[in-house]
């Protein structure tokens, strides 16, 4: 099949998939319009707002961290077990309830019923009970800080058996919290998801083709599918752990001698923990990269004025990405004990997985090429994720490769590697989103200088922080350390000039924290006093752009659903009148007025 | 153009750092040069790709920046062109994947002749066991722990009986001989980890995992904990020694056996009795906890403790003299200090003990 094959074929033999307008149900109070709101779009603004409330929670937590590691013993606050708590909670805030909630939750929500010509989430009412109990597992979650011995500081990957043990803060009701919290997390997401998935394979208008669709869609729905598919097993850890905690079983318990206590458990198994954790925890890293994926090839294509190069190669990388996603999970157990062998298979199969990511790198990068490249703000994130991605993409090959992993596992340059690749690079991804629906989402631009102030800070400052961080790990500084200096003194191989980079991370890390109070402000004052952005301020090709109001009313598409006739990267199409050709323009008209 | 710039000076100082910062791998004291080989591998092909694809975004970034009166070029694919690179990451992935595999197969692969040490980790200390003449280790379980056998020995085991036993801040391995580590943890996960030797592995309770290595460097290693076990995961520390075949025998000769450890009291410190005291809190892993600078940690801090007024979780305040100092030690949790969790395990030391440990903390 040639390209122009999947560009530009009739629409006839595609389904129907309508509802008309007046089928809708229309909210009448206000409460029901934006409070308990069953319109995707405003289910969206609640997980985007919660996400970002909890996430700069996160954020602070992060600084904290970095005031002792950069300047140790100063805060006399940050105790040993304060600073393993803000580890623990940074880290299970941003990966669950930030990044997850705010790509699938968020994005998905806003950009999916848009992107493929619904109306709307084809379950609104279940969409909006999503929402409500991903609120119950964040105020849970928050609770943890209000608690006797705090929350938990068993660091994210929860690892029994020291989770529910003495010597582990918030071993009591810290642990529980975030159990029963993770639990309905997923039960959260599991309404949501099912929403997404089903909405993109039943709800796509008319010549919306699955091989038509933005990689956007792609990316979130396949993201989706993959999170259908791990939570489940992070679930049932949660509740085998919950039970060896509170009734006493010993699914990862074995029997212990506990601070002097000859402890009631025998025969369980603390890897097993880690193979239900890493199964659910490997997918996740690609739940969030596989939009941030996608949003990148959009935001390449859009402002480089030309298609996404090898939009069919994207397609199948982020669907192979996500099925090997599946088979690797056992490369963050090398070290763990388990069967030595295991390390063949896991470091083969987690090194098949460059080659598909590799190809995602090569083709932003030669949609690049040629391309007549706009240095807007989102654009601007978006080059920065490639880079940040990039170098955080091949860090991954040295701890996949199994026997290079074995000096690095633990140090500092996992923590590099993995802040680089997962949030540096998500997050990159997810401002570039921002700039760049923000004038759907309300109508008016971003300040742009405010933004690119932004951007530099970020991108620069971020890369500041975690390259030279990875030279710490391969010296060999352990992580989730509260101190390198312990009872024996400082080890003789940390120089005192390790000291002095810490220091200069911290302050690195703290002015870039201090620079989204900027985004903030601009995301706030922009509401009312942004410039007027219009229909389709970028000149983009996708349905969300080809809106009659923006921002677009309950509905999504006035009376008439738009029919698709083309793929969604018609950009600088040869004799073509504009430099792009909307998804809903007829062949044959393109030389007409595409606006 | 401002862009442009910027990536290429951020490759190009990414390259600069990594040739001239100060931080790199430590001096290697172990067989284990290839793990080092296989990194430097790893690290001419991922720094050849980091180069060329982002000097290569930074000129397209540059070459085709907007212009009015131009238009991108339409180029939905190139098969050859897509088939071409994915074939050559194919083969730098090969290359990087193929020695790390034939390195993995001789880590898995331990030699017959290795000799065994077992390192036994808990909340937050390490201690050590070596097979004794018979080259046998004896038996343990988890039951058999107590205050008087920490190792968990089976008393009924004559394999055991040999074990020499270390309870120390300190092990000592001869040069030249490749050594199984055998890996026990009586409470949670921890790693035994020393930069220098490259391997690690995790210490899991309820099973015994191991790695080997050949020693190959004289020096006194610290022994750090990898893996996060708790409020003193940081503070989990020992040393290993390793040195020539004839000091390690005359070492080992001097620790006792397990059969020693359950007949006669050994007089294994030596010293003033402050002197004595330190080497007893060094052996029992007291300092995982507690330090004698006055930095914070899990429990309270030594210095200047004797004396001290402290408040206690009940709202009451205590004097420490000797004997609350006793009490914490042989019945802990009967009083806790506000603001310290209720973790320390009862200590049953011998009056002799006791008195040196007392006058150790007083002199802080």
């Amino acid at each position: 099949m040639a390209i122009t094959d999947v560009a530009h074929d009739a629409v006839d033999y595609v389904r129907p998939a309508e509802v008309a307008e007046e089928e809708l149900y229309h909210p009448k109070t206000w409460l029901g319009k934006y409070v308990f709101s069953q319109d995707a779009k405003i289910i969206a603004l609640q997980y985007s707002m919660t996400a970002m409330a909890v996430g700069l929670i996160a954020l602070v937590l992060s600084v904290l961290m970095r005031l002792q590691l950069g300047f140790p013993g100063v805060f006399s606050f940050i105790t040993p077990d304060a600073y393993i708590q803000f580890v623990t909670m940074h880290g299970m805030i941003m990966v669950i309830y930030l990044l997850t909630a705010l790509f699938l939750g968020g994005f998905g929500n806003y950009l999916i019923p848009l992107m493929v010509g619904a109306r709307d989430m084809v379950f609104p009412y279940v969409n909006m009970i999503s929402y409500w109990i991903y609120l119950f597992a964040v105020i849970l979650l928050l609770a943890s800080f209000f608690v006797p011995g705090g929350p938990t500081g068993a660091g994210w990957t929860l690892y029994p058996p020291q989770t529910i043990l003495p010597g582990t803060p918030g071993a009591d009701w810290g642990i529980l919290l975030m159990l029963v919290s993770l639990a309905f997390f997923v039960i959260g997401f599991t309404m949501g998801g099912l929403n997404y998935v089903v909405t993109v394979l039943q709800a796509r208008t008319r010549g919306m083709t699955l091989m038509r669709m933005p990689l956007t869609v792609w990316g979130i729905f396949t993201a989706t599918v993959l999170a259908l598919f791990a939570f489940p097993a992070l679930f049932v850890a949660a509740i085998m752990m919950t039970l060896d905690s509170v009734i006493g079983t010993s699914f990862f318990m074995p029997a212990i001698v506990s601070m002097g206590q000859t402890l009631d458990y025998s025969g369980g198994s603390p890897v097993l923990f880690q193979h239900l954790f890493w199964f659910f925890g490997h997918p996740e890293v690609y739940i969030v990269a596989l939009p941030a994926f996608g949003i990148i090839s959009e935001l390449i294509s859009v402002h480089a004025r030309k298609n996404i190069f090898g939009y069919r190669l994207m397609v199948w990388a982020i669907v192979v990405i996500g099925g090997l996603s599946f088979i690797v999970w056992a490369h963050h157990m090398y070290v763990s004990g388990m069967n030595p062998y295991f390390g063949f298979f896991f470091a083969t199969t987690t090194l098949i997985i460059a080659v598909p990511t590799a190809i995602k790198v090569y083709n932003w990068v030669l949609t690049l090429w040629r391309g007549n490249i706009k240095l807007t703000v989102p654009m601007l994130f978006a080059i920065g994720f490639v880079f940040t991605f990039i170098n955080g993409g091949l860090t991954g090959i040295f701890l996949g490769n199994v026997i290079v992993d074995v000096p690095l596992s633990d140090t500092y340059f996992v923590v590099a590697h993995f802040h680089m690749v997962m949030a540096v690079s998500p997050v990159l991804a997810v401002f570039g989103a921002v700039y760049h629906w923000y004038p759907k989402i309300t109508g008016r631009m971003l300040h742009e200088g405010m933004g690119k102030f932004h951007f530099w800070v970020t991108f620069v400052g971020l890369y500041c922080i975690y390259y030279p961080m990875h030279y710490l790990g391969i010296m060999g500084v352990p992580r989730r350390y509260y101190a390198n200096e312990g009872s024996t003194g400082l080890p003789d191989w940390i120089p005192e000039s390790a000291q002095v980079l810490n220091a200069g991370i911290s302050i690195a890390a703290i002015v870039v924290a201090s620079v989204q109070l900027v985004f903030l402000y601009n995301l706030a004052v922009s509401t009312t006093r942004g410039k007027r952005a219009g229909d389709n301020p970028w000149g983009a090709t996708t349905l969300e752009w080809q809106t009659s109001t923006t921002p677009p009313t309950h509905g999504n598409f006035g009376k008439e659903l738009p029919s698709v006739y083309r793929w969604a990267y018609d950009y600088s199409v040869p004799g073509a009148k504009d430099d792009f050709i909307p998804q809903n323009v007829p062949a044959g008209q393109e030389t007409g007025d595409a606006r | 153009m401002v862009l442009a710039i910027i990536l290429v000076l951020l490759v190009i100082g990414s390259v600069l750092f990594h040739f001239l910062s100060p931080w790199y791998l430590t001096p290697i004291a172990s067989n284990w040069g290839f793990i080092d080989d296989t990194l430097t591998i790893t690290f001419i092909v991922c720094g050849f790709v980091f180069v060329v694809i982002n000097l290569f975004l930074a000129y397209c970034v540059y070459r085709f920046r907007y212009s009015k009166d131009r238009r991108a070029e339409y180029e939905p694919e190139n098969k050859r062109l897509e088939w071409w690179l994915t074939a050559f990451t194919t083969v730098g992935v090969v290359a990087m994947l193929a020695p790390g595999l034939f390195v993995w197969a001789k880590y898995v692969d331990v030699p017959e002749e290795a000799s065994l040490v077992e390192a036994v980790g808990k909340q937050w200390s390490w201690s050590y066991r070596y097979p004794g003449e018979d080259g046998i280790l004896g038996t343990v379980d988890v039951r058999h722990i107590d205050a008087k056998n920490p190792f968990g020995m089976n008393p009924d085991d004559p394999n055991g009986q040999d074990d020499v036993l270390v309870s120390g801040s300190e092990f000592h391995l001869p040069l030249g001989d490749p050594v199984k580590v055998l890996l026990r943890s009586k409470d949670v996960l921890h790693d035994f980890y020393v930069p220098q030797i490259r391997a690690k592995m995790d210490l899991v309770p309820g099973m015994i995992t191991y790695f080997w290595f050949t020693p190959t460097l004289a020096g006194t290693y610290d022994v750090l904990c990898a893996e996060l076990c708790g409020s003193g995961h940081y503070n989990m520390r020992s040393r290993m020694v390793l040195e020539d075949e004839a000091d390690f025998r005359a070492w080992l000769a001097t620790q006792p056996t397990f059969a020693d450890t359950q007949t006669v009291q050994v007089a294994t410190v030596s010293g003033s009795p402050e002197e004595q005291g330190r080497q007893i809190a060094e052996s029992q892993g007291c300092m995982g906890c507690h330090s004698i600078d006055g930095s914070p940690g899990v429990g309270p801090t030594w210095k200047e403790l004797a004396g001290r007024t402290e408040e206690l979780a009940d709202g009451s305040a205590v004097i420490v003299d000797d004997a609350y100092l006793v009490e914490s030690i042989v019945a802990p949790n009967a009083t806790i200090v506000a603001g310290y969790p209720p973790i320390m395990p009862a200590y049953q030391l011998d009056d002799a003990q006791l008195a040196a440990l007392i006058a150790y903390l007083n002199s802080l």
